[in-house]
């Protein structure tokens, strides 16, 4: 390519150069005045979740439920003398931002501990960094193994998805029911490995897995599968999948005549599970993080206040978010410092913490050993029937 | 750029110096630094298909996928072939990325000898799906984590390996469509049936910028899994490819320095209004802003289109040449 003219387009360049330089200031004087933002009459916390973006719906929850822990901490005198600081930072569901997200907490902000993140899949991406820094973190609502196997400085508060299994087959086994039939979503992890857990202990407990059918996320006729499932007499059948498809199951089951009761996972929990199962699903069973209907003073004292503050009843995302600050605050409180050896040390040793999702102790792994409820549908709304303890 | 080898050799030695100071960066600013250049790879490359060579792609971030993924796995196997010293391991992360960006290149190689015969819309339709079934295979592919994602990648990339892949992509896409034969490129975005009428092989020419921009994008992919150390399909959906697009247009389609310009100010504005709420001197009304911040940046980018939809830097290029 020939040259033309080097200076006109020089000349082009240093017209516009006095915009770049501006531009280069303005982000300068921005990042400025932050480096003494830190204040040491509050112990900074971090917390990233999902304000916006795909997964928005839980992260906004979660955070409502933190942030009302907050509050109560702080109105009750706050920690070793010290106000609690919740910075939150939004990482929109993007992948990549929890990453510099944790790293402007830990570097900008110097927080004490980092909560976050309800999907997997960002709190994995957070986990490295805090663990690096030795910074401790409790995920609420995490439930992909991996996540605490990143190192020691990881922790979760909800149970790990395979316990649910159990705790279904438990509850299937007091009810004197020993002919289960499965409807697995062969093509989440999630329903898969339910499925497993459920088949193993309930066979241990002497039942009967009758007949074991698959369908895929996406499916939209299942009466195959429920023809297969009603030929072989059941007394329940269990259907670990997620509410879009569950509901549409409901329906073509009671359509076929299928009058035993279904059973499921915390994957039910969805807006659309009733307005499309209408009363399909009344008289089924699943198990759940946390039941608003939970008749003890701790959680109907939880739900006034969450009720109060935002105008709606709380769900599993923010009594989970809400249970990661108090435990949070509590380790603090035993470890007399927020220094994070300590610190990490003393949220490992969380034992038997009264939460509004039940009795939490975590275990060698730093995973939470906690009760399930288990909610039952009737009229068009959830109910608590009864707490499983592992 | 009058002479670019001795540019090139420039930016390389000063990648080397800033790196040696990169313990003393503030590790947000270090991620945000790293970010950038990772996104001016990708944008850079990029503009080489959309910018230069006038091909609509939508599908760049399944080959930063291929990319992220190729290198991430050949690390996490190999990754101690050579022993654990940090020159054996360094060595692995390097062939690592090249074999990385040579997937991606194939990946290329693979959906545009068929779909470059279409343009415009069609094209867009066809790497969009095409970086679709990228991410359906690893959501599928238990060695690759599925759809529970790639940890445990260990941390190689730093500022030096970045900023010599920045180098790398620009003086590689400028000194190409500079060069007589890269005339190809731009001729055949000027008027396709003139060059074909010229007697310039057009297809060739398609298929070739989509190869190098998927190499580059395959790099980037290999630098971001070694950054952020855990990757997952859904970090690679069609967001992320609209993403590098609106940098490309914002920047000026093949105005290299205006893109690379716009990749580093889509980044920082992020986060420079995630930081209002913490500028004391602010008002408080300004301070809540930073709350919808999404909303303004949005919003600037809408106003920025009004004001400059030939770019940021307009018909100024890099290289004094007309282009």
């Amino acid at each position: 390519m020939p040259v033309n003219d080097p200076s006109q387009a020089s000349a082009k360049f240093m017209s516009f150069f006095p915009s770049l330089s501006a531009s280069v200031l303005v982000s300068a004087v921005m990042f400025l005045p932050l480096a003494s933002a830190f204040s040491s009459g509050e112990i900074p916390v971090g917390e990233f979740t999902s304000l916006t973006g795909g997964s928005a719906s839980f992260g906004q929850s979660s955070h409502k439920g933190t942030a009302l822990a907050v509050e109560e901490i702080n109105a009750a005198g706050g920690v070793l003398g010290k106000k609690i600081r919740l910075i939150t930072e939004d990482d929109q569901s993007q992948a990549g931002q929890p990453a510099t997200i944790v790293r402007k907490l830990i570097s900008q902000d110097h927080v004490v501990a980092i909560l976050g993140e309800v999907a997997s899949s960002k709190t994995l991406e957070a986990a490295p960094i805090c663990q690096q820094n030795q910074i401790p973190m409790i995920t609420p609502a995490s439930t992909n193994p991996k996540v605490t196997e990143v190192g020691d400085h990881v922790f979760r508060i909800c149970f790990i998805d395979p316990f649910q299994g159990t705790v279904i087959s438990k509850f299937a086994r007091a009810r004197g029911w020993n002919r289960i039939a499965i409807l697995t979503d062969a093509k989440q992890d999630y329903s898969v490995g339910l499925t497993e857990c459920f088949t193993r202990d309930f066979v241990a407990r002497g039942g009967e897995i009758v007949r074991e059918q698959k369908y895929s996320s996406g499916d939209k006729d299942f009466k195959a599968q429920l023809t297969s499932i009603k030929a072989a007499q059941p007394d329940a059948i269990f259907v670990p999948g997620y509410y879009g498809e569950v509901s549409l199951i409901a329906k073509q089951a009671r359509l076929l005549g299928i009058k035993v009761p279904l059973l499921g996972g915390d994957g039910w929990v969805g807006d659309s599970l009733l307005k499309v199962a209408g009363k399909s699903l009344d008289g089924c069973f699943f198990s759940a993080h946390f039941s608003a209907s939970d008749k003890s003073e701790r959680v109907q004292n939880f739900v006034a206040k969450y009720q109060a503050k935002y105008g709606v009843p709380p769900d599993d995302m923010s009594a989970l978010g809400y249970d990661s600050a108090m435990i949070l605050a509590d380790a603090i409180r035993r470890a007399g410092t927020t220094e994070a050896a300590p610190l990490r040390d003393a949220i490992a040793a969380t034992k038997d913490f009264s939460g509004v999702t039940g009795l939490i102790t975590l275990d060698e792994k730093r995973n939470a050993s906690k009760p399930a409820v288990i909610l039952t549908i009737e009229n068009g709304g959830f109910h608590f029937v009864e707490t499983v303890t592992p | 750029m009058r002479n670019p080898k001795f540019c090139l050799i420039l930016a390389v030695i000063l990648a080397a110096v800033v790196n040696g100071f990169s313990s003393v960066i503030n590790p947000y600013y270090y991620d945000i630094l790293i970010t950038i250049g990772i996104n001016v790879i990708l944008a850079v490359s990029l503009n080489l298909v959309i910018g230069y060579t006038g091909q609509f792609s939508l599908g760049h971030a399944g080959f930063m996928a291929v990319g992220a993924y190729f290198s991430a796995w050949m690390t996490g196997r190999y990754g101690v072939l050579f022993g654990e010293s940090a020159p054996a391991t360094g060595a692995i992360y390097v062939l690592a990325l090249i074999l990385g960006g040579l997937a991606a290149a194939f990946a290329g190689l693979l959906v545009g000898s068929p779909s470059l015969r279409l343009r415009g819309d069609y094209l867009a339709i066809v790497t969009l799906g095409f970086s679709e079934i990228i991410k359906g295979v690893i959501q599928n592919a238990e060695p690759l984590g599925a759809q529970r994602g790639l940890g445990g990648i260990v941390q190689h990339t730093n500022f030096f390996w970045t900023f010599f892949g920045v180098a790398l992509a620009v003086y590689g896409v400028l000194t190409l469509v500079h060069s007589t034969y890269g005339s190809g490129f731009l001729a055949v975005r000027d008027d396709e049936i003139a060059a074909e009428a010229m007697g310039i092989n057009t297809t060739k020419y398609k298929v070739l910028a989509f190869v190098i921009g998927a190499f580059f994008a395959g790099l980037a992919g290999g630098l971001y899994a070694h950054f952020k150390q855990f990757i997952h399909p859904e970090g690679f959906n069609f967001l992320k490819s609209v993403d590098i697009v609106v940098m490309v247009i914002l920047g000026g389609m093949g105005s290299t320095a205006g893109v690379c310009l716009a990749a580093a100010l889509l980044t920082i504005l992020p986060e420079v209004l995630r930081m209002l709420s913490d500028v004391p001197w602010l008002p408080e009304p300004a301070r809540h802003l930073a709350d919808n911040r999404m909303i303004l940046y949005s919003l600037l980018l809408i106003v920025l289109m009004l004001n400059r939809p030939q770019g940021l830097f307009g018909r100024l290029r890099f290289g004094a040449g007309k282009p």
